[in-house]
């Protein structure tokens, strides 16, 4: 039982504000939901084990006709976009168009007026605190590179290790070899070895971005979106990231937000457009660049 | 296999901190009990009561800033109202030294002076068990602390932050003044307890009872250090101070900042409760004054002062000012407020780590 449960018991019937309880007949399909996720059948062909993501179908993410409107301005406007569990997607679109508020979307940041977002078959976002979202193993990259200033390169990779992240395991963690050498092993891949020990708020922009992804390797995401990655990153950096993003393909399914279109194009991945909230064109770079609307999109009437 | 937490504690602490440590419990502990009891008052090396008082109560005040800095320092949680959580352990305590003084207040009544005043012919229902020693210290040790839980859980859960927070503190301990301000809450009203004559049977103002008072305050600060240097160096503590700098990249790291922040929020009014259990004795008196909000912002001044983030800043800050306080309030009472005011800005402006921070920089420069 977490303290959530013992602060709320269920027989006070009182919701906290926020907290809406279903009616009766929906929880006790509710119930009956919660008891298929103890890895019994769903009915379905297949077993569903909780807390792990369900790609039965080969789709790892779904958001289907979602908006989200803030003061009357449509960020969203019903989006609808279906990842790939091991694809790799670039999304472009002129600013404004609402790619990071779909990054928002997918991670709980913001709560969509309408439409449905979903990991796998099974896990609702919409139902998900941020928390839970990144447990279940969406891994986000912020624009502006968010590390740990404060602390050292090493620790930083350390607090993003995939672990059990509540308060009593926090008490009394301690290292062990097998987390040492992973940690090791990422700093070798974003090739920060040299800077172990230093704080990360000394490193160069182009190291924070790289130590930013290394956190996000280290909690083992089965997605990862990324937003505008190699944003201040020299020409040879460009370059090694698309080699450690394609080397992530299959293991992982990517999804890169970029406005960096040789960078795209080193990708090499399957490109949706958006425009004013909604997907306007999918597929190649070659085939999305010589689209008539995307033209329009970009160059202006 | 785990390391046994005495190993890590010890490895916490460093052996310059346990050496500190270890001086300062031999010297508390030890040497200034034995200057005070056995030494006779005309020798010069006695210690004398005003100075045992004195330390004790500064001891006091170390272990709220500590506390204090926990919240402030490493979680980047300002609160304006951690004097509401020390005042509530020392009411607590100060129920149970009401209670022992039986029938020697002023009326000979077996209810504490003030309930005789207002008409009272019983305790009221909270009262109940107030001479129980181990009743009171439960009492200490819970309810400051789960105030402090419910407050902070509807807080940290609506993710007030900040200013707003600080505002909010600052609200609920100006709430609980007034509240205990009236008679009719059932604690003194604005006189507060005082004239205490007992703690289990022996007499608050003899010699023993005062090294005794003393020596557990001291072993408090000890234990608050080392919990806190503990606390501060563990993983919990990097996930704290990472909420400080960046608190959206440690929620989509897959933390709730939620438990975090109400873990040490608690932990932090729970040090304050212990610390004015032990306070209340050795001033003698506890009223709703402790509750003003010009206290508690005080509290954050000596951690200001000292250095935030620093452990052993936060013990340095509040001797200073309390030093200072002592100094001021008796050579020009009219100024205290005004030079309060004075450090603050002072710090702000050109030591913004503190006495520590300065000392830190001047020892590399020096290098």
């Amino acid at each position: 039982m977490n303290l959530r449960d013992f602060l709320i018991p269920p027989t006070f019937g009182i919701a906290p504000p926020g907290l809406v309880l279903p009616p009766p007949e929906l929880k006790a399909k509710l119930e009956e939901k919660e008891k298929s996720r103890e890895g019994v059948s769903t009915g379905m062909a297949h077993l569903v084990k909780p807390g792990e993501v369900d790609l039965s179908h080969g789709v790892i993410l779904y958001l289907d006709d979602i908006s989200v409107s803030f003061d009357g301005f449509k960020a969203l406007n019903s989006l609808s976009l279906a990842i790939d569990a091991g694809e790799l997607r670039c999304i472009i679109g002129p600013n404004g168009a609402g790619k990071t508020t779909m990054m928002d979307v997918i991670t709980g940041k913001t709560r969509p007026d309408s439409g449905s977002a979903f990991f796998g078959q099974t896990m609702n976002l919409r139902r998900m605190s941020e928390a839970e979202i990144a447990h279940a193993g969406i891994g986000r990259k912020f624009q502006k590179p968010t590390i740990f200033e404060n602390h050292t390169v090493f620790e930083n990779l350390e607090l993003a290790m995939k672990t059990d992240k509540r308060v009593r395991r926090a008490l009394l963690a301690e290292l062990d070899d097998a987390t040492r050498d992973r940690i090791t092993e990422t700093l070798r891949l974003i090739r920060l070895d040299a800077e172990a020990d230093r704080p990360a708020g000394l490193l160069s922009h182009g190291q924070k971005q790289w130590l930013e992804i290394g956190m996000l390797l280290m909690q083992e995401p089965k997605l990862l979106l990324l937003d505008e990655p190699v944003a201040g990153m020299t020409d040879e950096e460009t370059e090694r990231t698309a080699e450690l993003f394609k080397s992530l393909v299959g293991k992982h399914s990517l999804v890169v937000v970029e406005h960096d279109m040789a960078f795209i194009k080193l990708l090499g991945g399957k490109v949706t457009v958006l425009h004013e909230g909604s997907v306007i064109a999918e597929g190649g770079l070659e085939t999305v660049q010589n689209d008539p609307r995307v033209i329009e999109v970009y160059l202006g009437r | 296999m785990r390391t046994p937490f005495i190993v890590r504690l010890y490895r916490a602490l460093g052996p310059k901190g346990a050496l500190a440590l270890a001086v300062f419990a031999l010297l508390t502990l030890v040497l200034v009990p034995v200057l005070h009891l056995a030494v006779p008052p005309d020798n010069p090396l006695h210690v004398s009561t005003y100075v045992i008082t004195l330390a004790g109560k500064i001891m006091c005040y170390a272990i709220v800033a500590v506390a204090m800095d926990l919240i402030w320092g490493y979680a980047g949680i300002l609160s304006l109202g951690h004097g509401v959580f020390f005042a509530l352990g020392g009411y607590a305590f100060g129920m149970y030294l009401m209670r022992q003084i039986g029938r020697d207040g002023s009326y000979q009544s077996d209810l504490p002076d003030f309930m005789v005043f207002l008409d009272w012919k019983e305790l009221p229902w909270y009262w109940t068990g107030s001479d129980s020693f181990l009743w009171v210290v439960i009492l200490v040790l819970t309810v400051p602390a789960l105030l402090a839980f419910l407050f902070g859980f509807f807080a940290f859960r609506s993710r007030i932050k900040g200013v707003y927070f600080s505002i909010i503190t600052q609200a609920m301990t100006f709430a609980a003044m007034l509240f205990f301000f009236r008679n009719e809450t059932g604690f003194g009203g604005n006189n507060g307890f005082t004239d205490f004559k007992r703690i289990l049977g022996y007499s608050i103002t003899s010699p023993e009872m005062r090294v005794t008072l003393f020596a557990l305050s001291a072993l408090m600060l000890m234990l608050t250090l080392a919990l806190g240097r503990y606390l501060v160096t563990s993983r919990f503590g990097r996930v704290l101070a990472s909420i400080r700098d960046a608190e959206s990249r440690v929620m989509f790291l897959g933390y709730n900042p939620l438990w975090y922040k109400l873990a040490i929020w608690t932990l932090s009014a729970l040090l304050c409760a212990v610390a004015g259990a032990l306070y209340v004795p050795q001033v003698g008196i506890i009223n709703p004054g402790e509750m003003s909000p010009a206290n508690s912002i005080e509290i954050a001044i000596w951690v200001a002062v000292g250095g935030r983030a620093t452990l052993i800043g936060a013990v340095i800050g509040a001797v200073i000012v309390n030093l200072a306080k002592s100094f001021f309030t008796v050579a020009f009472p009219e100024y205290w407020l005004f030079f309060l005011g004075f450090l603050f800005i002072a710090v702000t402006l050109w030591l913004p780590d503190g006495v520590v921070g300065l000392w830190r920089r001047l020892r590399r420069e020096k290098k």
